[in-house]
């Protein structure tokens, strides 16, 4: 029964409770509640995801075949009846050279989703061999102080994936790393705050694609000698300073909004401002700042495809910008995967935001 | 420090002459607040002397400046005219000689209640070993019935329980004026009773100089030597003070069968009355 309990909390705790209604249904522990719940919670969801997918076949298929008619009718158009049978024939038989390039079906999806991992899986063959191969020559390299030789071959989907979170990562630590001290600074001096209210205010909504060229002018030339990856630096740093206003802001209102209280308190304790700040101001505006830093995540996440895409660094924004360009039959496919990667690993971003966010602040309601 | 005794126990410091039982002295209190249709006075010309080891409450209807006084007091509020002395000098801003319990507990939610009482601890007894301050913190945690609760959140505990952690903190700072604004306001009529049960054992001990606020005529009676009567705002100012001459330390029952009782708490109720 503990563990139940404890089990429950956890899942509550991470957003997650709906978890606890499926293992409801196989201890038997249901009642007519329960059952409700479990109704509202598992089943419609699930039925709704069959749905979303039943549309989706439906309207690729639909596209699909509007898509074949104009071919047949441009093929009938231009060269004739012969030409346009051919064509019709070309695309029943499901050969690639003709297919109609439009929305893919679910099916296809789950078919290029297969053929990536597939082609991880051939890559990290490709590359351990490598590594096995060069093995002794680089350490002989490193001994006598020069560059390793490094793998160049062509990176796989998940390796792009794992170059996103890293991209992502190195922003939101820029973020934190900026905006926290900063939200803490202009939130204690009003005075402050109100001088550096119009900064924010302009550079708030400037887009993500702006900041990336100056920050591209100004990297540029700073990394002109060095050969670091260039790519790498100028799209974390846009991915850092795109994100971090939402926790500059609320880091800022946080520390402006301590319970007067808790103020008096340090007031009458004489507290000095180092302590005032790291024993009252600082916890008492943990929620709010990591609601910022949440919003910070997100917003890295979702910025850092465009940017990726424009900056040319590697990532799932290369990726899906890439294959838009390519315009292989299953490129369309894999854009859709690469979409319902992107989701899922923001949705899972924002959960671990929440759970430490949960686990950090000392009043108990949960987000949302 | 030069002080000289010049009769009896009028001692000259600073240039002001006071006398040495005074603990604490209003002297032509004023507090104005602005407001655009001209200044609003609170408090004019109020004046009130507190000895050593008195308990004072101070009892007054809503709005007519009392929680602007202690706070002031408290150096929380700032003194538009007059002054305030603790043992002859005049006050600057707040400080842990005047200890505060606050209506609202007050106590940082994210710390245990062992750790709130050490956050004042630490400041007023900063060469103190850390066992020391510990001992201290955890002495008056005792006092207050919580030596279950040292290492419990604060956000975990009761109301009752937070509001005791806020006694245990105020008296371990020991300061020389103890300041309570309605501290037991917000708390049922039992708990509140055990409170002040509390308090007043603590404070038998200390015999620390207290001045609190309350709206209650029957805890104004049982803690108090004086009971000092606020007329209504604005400009406000002590109306009436009634000396309490049962003996110490009492008990709620005592009190309670005590002939003067009743003659105490109607004349404090005629004068809320008027």
């Amino acid at each position: 029964m503990k563990q139940t309990v404890t089990l429950d909390r956890v899942t509550k705790f991470m957003g997650l409770g709906f978890l606890m209604t499926i293992k409801s249904l196989f201890t038997g522990d249901l009642d007519k509640e329960g059952f409700r719940n479990f109704l509202r919670k598992v089943v419609v969801p699930i039925a709704s995801i069959f749905l979303f997918i039943g549309l989706w076949h439906m309207g690729a298929k639909s596209l699909y075949n509007i898509e074949a008619d104009y071919k047949i009718e441009k093929a009938l158009t231009e060269q004739g009846q012969e030409a346009a049978d051919v064509m019709k024939a070309c695309i029943a038989s499901g050969d690639i050279s003709c297919q109609p390039n439009t929305l893919p079906s679910p099916a296809q999806v789950w078919e290029s989703y297969r053929s990536l991992l597939r082609d991880h899986q051939i890559i990290k063959a490709d590359k351990d061999a490598f590594a096995e191969k060069t093995a002794t020559l680089n350490a002989k390299r490193i001994a006598e102080g020069k560059d390793p030789i490094t793998y160049t071959g062509r990176p796989s989907f998940v390796d792009q994936i794992l170059t996103s979170l890293k991209t992502v990562f190195a922003g939101f630590l820029l973020a934190l790393v900026i905006a926290v001290p900063i939200g803490v600074i202009i939130g204690l001096s009003k005075t402050l705050r109100s001088s550096v209210n119009w900064l924010i205010q302009i550079f708030k909504p400037v887009s993500p694609v702006v900041w990336l060229l100056l920050v591209f002018m100004i990297v540029k030339t700073l990394t002109k000698d060095s050969n670091s990856d260039s790519a790498f630096i100028i799209s974390f740093i846009s991915v850092g300073l795109c994100s971090m206003w939402a926790t500059l802001v609320n880091t800022a209102m946080g520390v402006a909004s301590v319970d007067k209280d808790y103020i008096n308190v340090a007031k009458v304790l004489k507290l000095g401002p180092v302590q005032k700040v790291f024993k009252v101001i600082l916890p008492s505006s943990l929620p709010l700042i990591f609601t910022g830093l949440r919003i910070t995540l997100s917003v890295a996440w979702m910025v850092l495809i465009a940017i990726e895409l424009l900056a040319q660094s590697p990532g799932l924004g290369s990726f899906v910008w890439e294959e838009f360009q390519n315009g292989a039959v299953d490129s369309n496919s894999k854009i859709i995967v690469a979409m319902f990667v992107i989701g899922g690993i923001g949705f899972l971003l924002d959960r671990i935001m929440l759970t430490i966010q949960n686990a950090i602040s000392f009043n108990k309601t949960s987000g949302i | 420090m030069i002080s000289n005794t010049i009769h009896n126990d009028l001692v000259i410091e600073n240039g002001i002459a006071f006398h040495e039982d005074v603990m604490l002295d209003l002297k032509h209190l004023k507090k104005v607040y602005p407001t655009p249709k001209g200044d609003y006075v609170v408090l004019e010309d109020l004046n009130l002397q507190i000895m050593k080891e008195e308990f004072v409450t101070i009892i007054g209807h809503s709005g007519c400046g009392k929680t602007t006084m202690l706070s002031m007091i408290a150096g929380l509020n700032e003194i538009s005219g007059g002054n305030i002395s603790v043992l002859g000098r005049h006050i600057k801003g707040p400080g842990p000689d005047r200890g505060v319990i606050f209506q609202a507990p007050s106590l940082m939610p994210w710390m245990t209640s062992l750790q709130n009482v050490m956050l004042g601890v630490n400041q007023v007894f900063p060469h103190a070993t850390k066992s020391q301050r510990n001992d201290i913190a955890k002495y008056y945690l005792q006092k207050v019935g919580l030596e279950d609760a040292f290492h419990k959140k604060a956000s975990d505990l009761s109301q009752g329980m937070q509001q005791g952690v806020g006694i245990a903190r105020a008296f371990a700072i020991k300061p020389k004026v103890l300041l309570l604004d309605e501290p037991f306001g917000m708390l049922d009529s039992l708990t509140r009773g055990e409170l002040q049960d509390i308090l007043i054992e603590i404070w038998n001990k200390e015999k620390i100089t207290a001045v609190m606020i309350t709206h209650d005529v029957d805890e104004a009676i049982f803690l108090a030597d004086r009971v000092v009567m606020m007329t209504s705002g604005p400009k406000a100012k002590i109306g009436d003070i009634l000396n309490i001459d049962f003996e110490r330390p009492r008990t709620r029952k005592s009190v309670l069968e005590h002939d003067d009782y009743y003659k105490y708490r109607k004349h404090l109720i005629d004068f809320l009355e008027h």
